[in-house]
């Protein structure tokens, strides 16, 4: 940009600027005003319906109870069971697709036949529906349809008896299960990116100093990964805070499996309590955000970066 | 273009280090890691064969766990595509998806090429906004939105559906596209710009030709999730007429608890399926490319 600047007269340049910002606005509003619209009008009447209580007996009939719906949803076990449950399945989802996405990433970065088949094969799960993974792990799981239990009881293992779905804790282990399937792929491309961004001398200085594969990796390539790492995290957390389609098609919530979401699905839409569940609604968007929040002050570094790029 | 090229396969790279480069110097891989190679791989498609497998299956073999059926029939197929709702599914589904992808990609590509290259004020606030609406959750916008769209007529149609998923994609469209954008040099719009060409000319003429790539893979992503969605779905649709895929499918499994057509289900579940696996198969670069644009600086 510099360079044409030096060759156009100091007045239009100024011009120009102002033009530029002012086709920049005008690009960027039709986004703005629908995401403005449909995301924040709807929010704004969320938080108004929360603040009310709706009558069951006489509909339209409401009044207004101010912070009400709060206090019964935080003092209550139920908000916080979800809480609790939803933070669970984040925590052990997430961590697994980290583990397992690092040593998928450190797997698609070796050269050896059949590379390219396999990057292209780990792509599969990410390409089905939720909803269909969720019927899938659900029939590999069903005690007479599935396959897994009779695996399981062919090799002596514990699990083998079990009604996987309608347990605790082996419900929840399925949701995990059907999750990691789903999303590790994303999260090993993402980490596979940073991994090529390591350039060779770095391994090579290493090699130099006498350090064997596991010093490698645990000294040089995990400390180069880390903003990968996180950044995958990051995506993948926010992600398994709001899930729903998973509980809702497995468990409808049971077992433990209740997630923030599906709690506030269930009073609005099942049981018609709108003010409690605007509330709920509004406590779920109030926890994800807030968790965002501390993310992207701790590893928002790209937004950031495209921010500072302005300041050229 | 940082992140493309570290992205692309190594054939260039191999080629000048392999002599450097012990660990790639092995054409075989240690046993170990060839064990983990075999497990990521059954562990990616086991689940996907399982589902077709039972798609394949009828009446008493599919309460036997087998993993090859023994008397495979499409029964389930034909029975699927004899089922009206399921294809009236089918064809909301390809019809929301389509709609919000196209205008998703018009709407995000002006966005993206204000934020990508114009001066603006505020960009580090909108680009914030847009990447906040991506956290929203969408329970907190589906139960407003049921009300208000009840109150004017748009619960249960098309376009109520497209609308909100709209918003969703267009945070994910200009994110994706705006890494791509800043991916083409500024030279070439800078020698537009010397031909005494607007911002708005170096965008049709320069940046947008050269962006086709970025905006295919985008429309891959786009349509991808918008396909995949199911809570606002479910909530603002009542009836088959609107109703798309992936809840026709939950209600289609959610039916009867004691005589759930799992066959049939199956077969659907394989039917909405294939497109999409057939499609990531061929595009997979550029999912892989349009995936990581932006997270990872090279």
């Amino acid at each position: 940009m510099t360079a044409i600047r030096a060759l156009v007269p100091e007045r239009s340049r100024s011009t120009r600027d102002r033009a530029e910002r002012r086709l920049a606005a005008r690009m960027t509003a039709p986004s703005l005003i629908l995401m403005a619209l449909v995301a924040a009008v709807p929010i704004g009447y969320a938080i108004w319906l929360s603040l009310n209580q709706y009558s069951l007996r006489q509909a339209g009939l409401s009044r207004f109870v101010g912070l009400g719906n709060y206090i019964d949803a935080l003092a209550g076990p139920d908000w916080w069971r979800a809480f609790g449950q939803t933070f669970l399945f984040a925590a052990c989802s997430v961590s697994l697709e980290m583990v397992l996405g690092t040593g998928m990433a450190m797997l698609l970065n070796l050269a050896f036949r059949g590379r390219a088949f396999l990057r292209t094969v780990v792509l599969v799960p990410y390409a089905i529906i939720t909803v269909v993974s969720a019927i899938t792990w659900q029939t590999m799981f069903d005690p007479t349809t599935g396959f897994v239990p009779q695996i399981l009881a062919a090799f002596h293992l514990p699990g083998a008896g079990v009604v996987w779905l309608g347990e605790q804790g082996y419900a929840l282990a399925v949701i995990v299960m059907a999750d990691v399937w789903k999303t590790t792929p994303f999260a090993a491309l993402i980490i596979l990116a940073g991994l090529q961004a390591i350039s060779q001398e770095t391994y090579e200085a290493a090699e130099l100093d006498g350090a064997n594969r596991w010093e490698t990796f645990l000294h040089v390539t995990l400390p180069l990964l880390r903003p990968a790492i996180v950044l995958a995290a990051i995506f993948r957390t926010l992600d398994a805070l709001r899930i729903f389609d998973l509980p809702f098609v497995l468990t409808h919530g049971a077992n433990g499996t209740q997630s923030m979401s599906m709690l506030a699905y269930g009073q609005l839409n099942e049981n018609r309590l709108v003010g409690q569940g605007s509330a709920l609604s509004i406590l779920t968007f109030l926890t994800v955000m807030i968790v965002s929040a501390v993310y992207i002050r701790f590893g928002g570094g790209n937004i950031r970066d495209i921010a500072r790029e302005d300041h050229r | 273009m940082s992140t493309l090229t570290a992205l692309r396969p190594s054939a260039q790279r191999t080629g000048t280090s392999r002599a450097t480069q012990p660990r790639r110097e092995k054409g075989r891989l240690h046993p170990i890691v060839w064990v983990f190679a075999v497990l990521v791989m059954g562990f990616s498609l086991v689940p996907f064969y399982w589902l077709v497998s039972t798609s394949l299956k009828k009446g008493p073999s599919l309460g036997q766990g087998e993993l090859f059926p023994s008397q495979p029939t499409l029964d389930n197929y034909l029975s699927v595509f004899g089922n009206g709702d399921f294809l009236l599914a089918l064809r909301n589904s390809v019809i929301i998806a389509v709609v919000t992808t196209l205008v998703a990609l018009v709407f995000a590509s002006f966005a993206a090429y204000a934020l990508a290259r114009l001066k603006m004020r505020r960009k580090a606030l909108v680009l914030t906004l847009v990447l906040s609406v991506t956290t929203f959750p969408a329970i907190a916008i589906a139960a407003p939105m049921f009300a208000i769209w009840r109150e004017i007529g748009l619960y249960d149609t098309l376009l109520g559906l497209i609308i909100p998923k709209l918003t969703f994609a267009l945070p994910l469209a200009i994110y994706t596209l705006t890494s791509f954008f800043r991916d083409i040099p500024r030279e070439l719009e800078e020698s537009a710009y010397v031909d005494g060409a607007t911002p708005f000319q170096a965008f049709r003429r320069v940046i947008l030709p050269l962006a086709i790539p970025g905006l295919a893979t985008t429309a891959i992503l786009v349509f991808i999730s918008v396909w995949n969605e199911f809570l606002l779905a479910v909530t603002l649709t009542s009836s088959p007429a609107a109703r798309p895929v992936p809840v026709a499918i939950a209600f289609f499994n959610g039916m009867s608890e004691f005589d759930v057509p799992l066959g049939r289900i199956s077969a659907a579940s394989v039917i909405v399926t294939i497109p999409l696996v057939v499609l990531v198969l061929i595009c997979q670069k550029r999912i892989v490319a349009g995936m990581t644009a932006g997270a990872v600086k090279g």
